[in-house]
């Protein structure tokens, strides 16, 4: 029986799946996408690519979730898109992605990163700003002058967007960090909205935090569509279920599939993608 | 096996008095390492109490035959060690100046560049500045500053051998402070588009505010009883001097300086006390500092 399954796996990665070209093409056509990743492949060093070739739209005001199995480069796919990975000195990629019409890699990372902003695993509120300042920290720390009633209305607007108003608004001027890790993480997506941008990147945002506070963040995200398209990393099969309009499967640095989620859930068409959603290996 | 159990009762009840025995020791060791102080301290109160009124903050050092007098007469010797508090003072305040912003500099480099070649011969050479000894640093002084800039002894040239000193305790706090602050902070400021410069200055280093402060006032505590680089720098000078090109006093200089004097060997105590003092506070404020400040991540 064991044996079986790993023939199988190694048969499955003998085989690239532009071999299985027969098949439908598993990879989904977005109509009139927002962000078009073009042959993407990305590198942190040296010629091993952690991405490899990845080619696909984001749908406008949808949420897209990227699953797959550990350190097959979900996060690496997902910083490339607002240039996080950049951080490491020796990234260097092959590729592009567009927001519209504009090619981001030769965009002002500053200005890209307003446009699309990011929310991470570990909820990150700055530790020396008050709940005020950490939702309006990207006008302040980038030196945008504003009028304090516009402050008050910006704090009061995204707090309300995250469900965090009624929780904090006599505690405003408290410190971030003394809120639970759930309301951290909220706060930490308000102070990505507050700066307006049209994409908003997260990063496992629920991995660290109890159920309770995982089902207020899917339900916020799935409310924040209507104004923002969302891309999701996601360990968490079901959530992705739950919550995206469009899943991603990647293996090895690779897109192996992309298409609607209920689509996916149902009746992936790649062996690779049905193996991981039933749990037989990542 | 009802013997084998008994015997292993006994045993742990003699580890169990091992145990408290070694507590006992510890504590008593430990009293023992503080006793100097409280001696030092109870000493210089005893005889340096009577000397500190007024008069000694705001006069200078008195001459040798008004302290003659003095003393004959058994009276306090009048004056104070004004010079020295106000050379102190700017000599330190000068120094700090010049270190606190190189030493953080270095410090955050240190930190972000914690595996480059560069970065592990700063580090070398910052260890190696630790051990120089003090009064190597005030030929330093003298070769850079004392020649070539103020031709002649200067307050300034102190300053520049204390700074030298207190570099590496700025350098390492600044470095051990910035590694412990997780990198997700460093993300966050990037993700919203704050450039890396504004990034460090805005967000990480107001992260690390206790942890580098406290090795600055570290810093200040270590230099300011220093002596030996001073004498071969500032010299000494018996008026208040505020011009830092000129010579200038200082309160270790003057305790040296007493200690030469016959009829000056009283205020040796009082000039002591106060700096002791001086220093006992700034290291309080360092682990106050520390504490309170200490922001969470
Ligand atoms: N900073 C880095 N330097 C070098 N290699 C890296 C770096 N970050 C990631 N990698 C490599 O890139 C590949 C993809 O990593 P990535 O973090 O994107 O995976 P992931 O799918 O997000 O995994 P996980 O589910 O564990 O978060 C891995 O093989 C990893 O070893
Ligand atoms: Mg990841």
């Amino acid at each position: 029986m064991e044996s079986t399954v790993l023939e199988k796996e190694l048969e499955v990665k003998a085989q690239p799946y532009k071999v299985n070209k027969m098949m439908q093409n598993p990879i989904e056509k977005i109509e009139s996408p927002i962000l078009n990743i073009d042959k993407l492949s990305v590198s942190y060093g040296g010629d091993k690519y952690s991405i490899n070739d990845v080619s696909a739209g984001i749908a406008k005001n949808k949420i897209t979730a990227i699953m797959g199995p550990s350190g097959c480069g979900k996060s690496t796919l997902l910083r490339a898109i607002n240039r996080m990975h950049e951080l490491y000195p020796d990234t260097h990629n092959k590729g592009s992605v567009y927001l519209g019409e504009e090619d981001i890699y030769k965009m002002n990372p500053i200005l890209l990163r307003r446009k699309i902003g990011m929310v991470f695993q570990r909820p990150n509120p700055f530790p020396t700003m008050s709940i005020y300042d950490n939702v309006i920290a990207g006008y302040l720390l980038n030196g945008i002058k504003l009028k304090r009633k516009e402050k008050d209305a910006i704090v009061e607007k995204s707090l309300r967007e995250v469900g965090l108003w009624s929780e904090v608004k006599d505690a405003l001027h408290n410190k971030g960090t003394f809120l639970s890790g759930g309301q951290q993480q909220r706060l930490c997506i308000a102070r990505a909205l507050a700066y307006t941008p049209e994409i908003i990147l997260l990063d496992e945002p629920t991995s660290a935090l109890d159920p309770i506070a995982t089902a207020k963040i899917e339900d916020l995200l799935v409310k924040l569509k209507k104004d923002f398209t969302i891309v999701l990393v996601t360990h968490n099969m079901s959530q992705a279920a739950r919550i995206s309009d469009y899943s991603m499967f990647m293996y090895l640095g690779e897109l192996v599939e992309y298409g609607k989620t209920k689509q996916m859930f149902t009746m992936p068409k790649d062996k690779r993608t049905e193996e991981y959603l039933t749990g037989k290996f990542g | 096996m009802n013997t084998s159990t008994q015997i292993s009762k006994a045993k742990i009840n003699r580890r169990l008095l091992k145990d408290k025995l070694f507590t006992y020791a510890i504590i008593f060791l430990a009293f023992l390492s503080s006793v100097p102080l409280f001696l030092i301290l109870f000493e210089l109160i005893k005889k340096g109490y009577r000397q500190i009124n007024i008069s000694f903050f705001y006069k200078v050092a008195p001459d040798t035959m008004e302290a003659m007098v003095a003393v004959k007469n058994n009276e306090i010797i009048p004056g104070g060690i004004a010079n020295g508090i106000v050379g102190t003072l700017i000599i330190v305040g000068m120094a700090s100046l010049i270190a606190i912003p190189l030493g953080i500099i270095c410090g955050m480099y240190l930190a972000e560049n914690s595996k480059g070649k560069f970065a592990g011969v700063v580090r070398f050479i910052v260890d190696m500045l630790q051990g120089v000894p003090s009064i190597v640093l005030g030929v330093i002084g003298y070769i850079w500053v004392v020649k070539p800039i103020t031709g002649g002894f200067s307050g300034l040239a102190g300053s520049v051998a204390l700074s030298i000193m207190m570099l590496p305790s700025i350098v390492r706090s600044t470095e051990e402070t910035l590694k412990m602050i997780p990198d997700t902070l460093k993300e966050a400021a990037l993700s919203l588009g704050v450039p890396y410069h504004k990034t460090m200055l805005r967000v990480i280093l107001p992260s690390g505010i206790s942890g580098i402060l406290t090795g600055v006032i570290l810093g200040i505590s270590r230099i300011a009883g220093e002596t030996a680089p001073l004498m071969l720098t500032a010299l000494g000078s018996a008026a208040i001097s505020t011009d830092i090109t000129k010579p200038s006093s200082a309160i270790p200089l003057l305790v040296w300086e007493f200690y030469n004097d016959p009829n000056l060997v009283n205020m040796i105590w009082s000039a002591s006390l106060f700096l002791l003092i001086l220093i006992l506070i700034l290291n309080l404020s360092a682990k106050a500092i520390a504490k309170k400040w200490k922001v969470q991540y």
